[in-house]
């Protein structure tokens, strides 16, 4: 607690430099692993089942130019959220505690050591332009290899909303998350992807494994564009 | 064999009928009565509402305002959950969703007028009729016990008043007193849900009664988890569990309810707690409608039609439907698969392939979560299974905390599934 209090004060007082966070860039780098799979940071950084982070700092919350935010998030956006360095730490302690109903379904960093850690080094990505590095962008959400003329199936909206029902004994239709991810609004290409992930016992979950290791190509191509689809 | 019964439920219902107006006023809609407001009865209800955008009128009948999930409600044994965690209302289905709610008990079936009569008067027209009764108890199943006897030895197989009872009867237990259960034989609702609560009451007796027994009789060679159970009970509730099986007893048990005792083959036991989880059949009314065959509903796997009547389907526990467990899990699964059906049946929508699966999730201590699932699909048959996986033996603390935490949001999960 205090030591949040120093951080803040320091942030308020300093020009805002790598140095002035208190954390270990190269440690939150370690630690962004656990966000890679939804979040893409740094060059040529796009949407992915999260947003982008690039330039997170200072940007106002729901603000990512193109990405369908869940109703949570879009309702605290509306009431003046604004990512600062605190609102960031208040936020990924407990995503939940901060924006009820996000569908980042993430329990959250609970050590002050490590937030600080993975602030300093997302910092990196927002000061100006100039201080994102010409590295290559970092992991993107799935890295499973599927191949181009499964991904590019177009699903059946239909049979998906069928097919849906099989999930939504686990994962909520409206997003909302408690211990099972939500599954709602991701791009089908991820979708897709993530679930052959599943399917060919890449992604270790059994119960994921177990549901879709009975779907068709089609039948994930499916799933994938009623998800997509849904609010 | 239900003709005399049929013939008088017949001209009961026409009789209320001149009395009160039926409840259904929709002209030209066709119309579907869910009976039975648990998990399978509430997804049916809320799916074929939903996906038929009002083409279909929608009544369910549950006598209870308030349903209290029979899933977690061990938790509540535990210590994990309050009551009211587990209670969820009828609201959104009737607001939301366009669903006839009406909180009555079915007291009849006329299969031949396509009626469904209520004990509170009037007749309900159908024209598919969806029966998800849950479970009633077979009468005599164990010795010295009858309903009348579920105060002194509660069963809390039915979530509600009778599990705060027997929560009350545990907290009250004199120090280094027995708590017994008298577990069902197969099938029954929930086949972990005995051993659940085994370990629930012993994570609460731990703490409470440390010197506290737990001795169970059961009929079952075999339970459900078995090997994950009694680890989990070797390791966390060393010396207080005794489970006396088939081979020295344990089917032939009577109980003394006024006494409080229970015999396991002849040996008399003085307990503070009886827990009797007799032997079950299908919801009353499964029987009323005459379409069971022994105790259970035997249903065609392709859409969950019963195997008597083609404009009934049975969902969820009463169904005799092949390899899936009675769970609620299965319940929600079937209910959807019913719900397809149905809607295909009376306003032409696409029928798409049944596929079921279930998933049951047990808690043995805290953060120490453990599960069971499998997928099925419909055969000529019945519901056959094609794939499973059960939890294992010495898995790791992190991996039975995520378990459990996924659990908890299964919960919310299906509870969302059948509620809106």
């Amino acid at each position: 607690m205090l030591r949040r209090h120093f951080l803040i004060a320091a942030l308020v007082l300093a020009t805002p430099s790598k140095a002035d966070v208190g954390g270990d860039a190269a440690k939150g780098e370690a630690l962004f692993r656990q966000c890679s799979g939804c979040h893409e940071v740094g060059q040529g950084a796009r949407d992915r089942i999260g947003p982008h982070l690039n330039n997170i700092f200072d940007r106002a919350a729901g603000a990512a130019e193109g990405y369908r935010y869940s109703a949570g998030l879009e309702r605290a956006a509306n009431g003046g959220l604004v990512w600062s360095y605190e609102t960031l730490d208040d936020f990924i302690e407990n995503p939940r505690r901060l924006v009820s109903n996000t569908r980042m379904s993430f329990r959250g960093f609970p050590e002050q050591q490590d937030r600080d850690d993975l602030l300093a080094y997302l910092r990196q990505f927002s000061a100006s332009p100039g201080d994102i590095p010409e590295a290559a962008p970092t992991a993107a959400a799935v890295d499973h290899e599927v191949a181009p003329e499964v991904l590019a199936i177009i699903g059946d909206p239909a049979y998906g909303e069928y097919l849906s029902g099989e999930c939504t004994s686990c994962h909520q239709a409206n997003g909302a998350t408690s211990g099972i991810p939500s599954i709602t609004n991701w791009p089908t290409k991820d979708f897709v992807i993530v679930m052959h992930a599943y399917k060919d016992g890449v992604r270790a979950h059994p119960v994921m494994q177990m549901m879709a290791g009975r779907l068709s190509n089609e039948e994930i191509a499916a799933l994938a564009a009623y998800f997509e689809s849904i609010e | 064999m239900t003709f005399n019964r049929r013939a008088f439920l017949g001209s009961a219902a026409m009789t209320a009928g001149l009395l009160a107006a039926p409840m259904v006023s929709a002209q030209g809609k066709p119309r579907v009565v869910v009976i039975g407001g648990g998990v399978g009865g509430a997804t049916a209800a809320r799916y074929i509402a939903k996906d038929s955008g009002g083409a279909i009128d929608v009544t369910l009948i549950e006598p209870t305002r308030t349903y209290y999930t029979c899933f977690f409600s061990n938790l509540y044994l535990g210590g994990f959950r309050d009551m009211q965690s587990l209670a969820h209302s009828y609201g959104t289905l009737a607001a939301e969703y366009g669903i006839n709610v009406v909180h009555d008990w079915a007291v009849g079936v006329d299969r031949d007028a396509k009626t469904v009569t209520l004990a509170g008067g009037g007749n309900l027209s159908y024209d598919r009729l969806i029966l998800s009764p849950g479970i009633d108890f077979i009468e005599g199943a164990v010795a010295g016990w009858d309903m009348s006897s579920q105060n002194a030895m509660p069963h809390a197989y039915k979530a509600g008043s009778q599990t705060e009872l027997l929560k009350a009867q545990i907290m009250a237990m004199p120090q280094g007193g027995t708590y017994a259960m008298v577990a069902p034989p197969n099938p029954y609702r929930c086949p972990p849900g005995p051993y659940e609560r085994v370990s629930m009451v012993a994570h609460t007796l731990k703490q409470i009664n440390p010197t506290a027994k737990i001795l169970i009789a059961d009929p079952k060679e075999k339970f459900s988890k078995q090997g994950l159970f009694e680890e989990g009970w070797n390791d966390h509730y060393a010396g207080m569990i005794e489970r006396v099986g088939p081979d020295f007893g344990g089917a032939d048990v009577a109980v003394d309810p006024e006494a409080m005792t229970l015999s396991i083959d002849g040996d008399v036991n003085d307990v503070d707690v009886c827990n009797v989880i007799p032997a079950m059949k299908a919801g009353r009314i499964a029987e009323i409608a005459g379409i069971t065959d022994g105790n259970w509903a035997p249903v065609n796997a392709a859409d969950m039609s019963s195997k008597v009547d083609a404009n009934i389907h049975v969902l969820g526990d009463a169904a005799a439907q092949g390899d899936m467990p009675k769970s609620g899990f299965s319940a929600n699964s079937q209910a959807k698969v019913c719900a397809n059906a149905v809607r295909g049946a009376l306003t032409g929508a696409t029928v798409f392939p049944a596929r079921f699966a279930n998933t049951c999730w047990s808690l043995i201590d805290t953060d120490n979560g453990v599960k069971v699932g499998a997928t099925y699909e419909a055969t000529e048959e019945k519901i056959a299974k094609v794939d499973g996986f059960v939890s294992q033996t010495g898995e790791s603390d992190d991996l039975r905390a995520a378990t459990y935490q996924e659990s908890v949001g299964w919960y919310d999960g299906i509870v969302a599934d059948m509620f809106g």
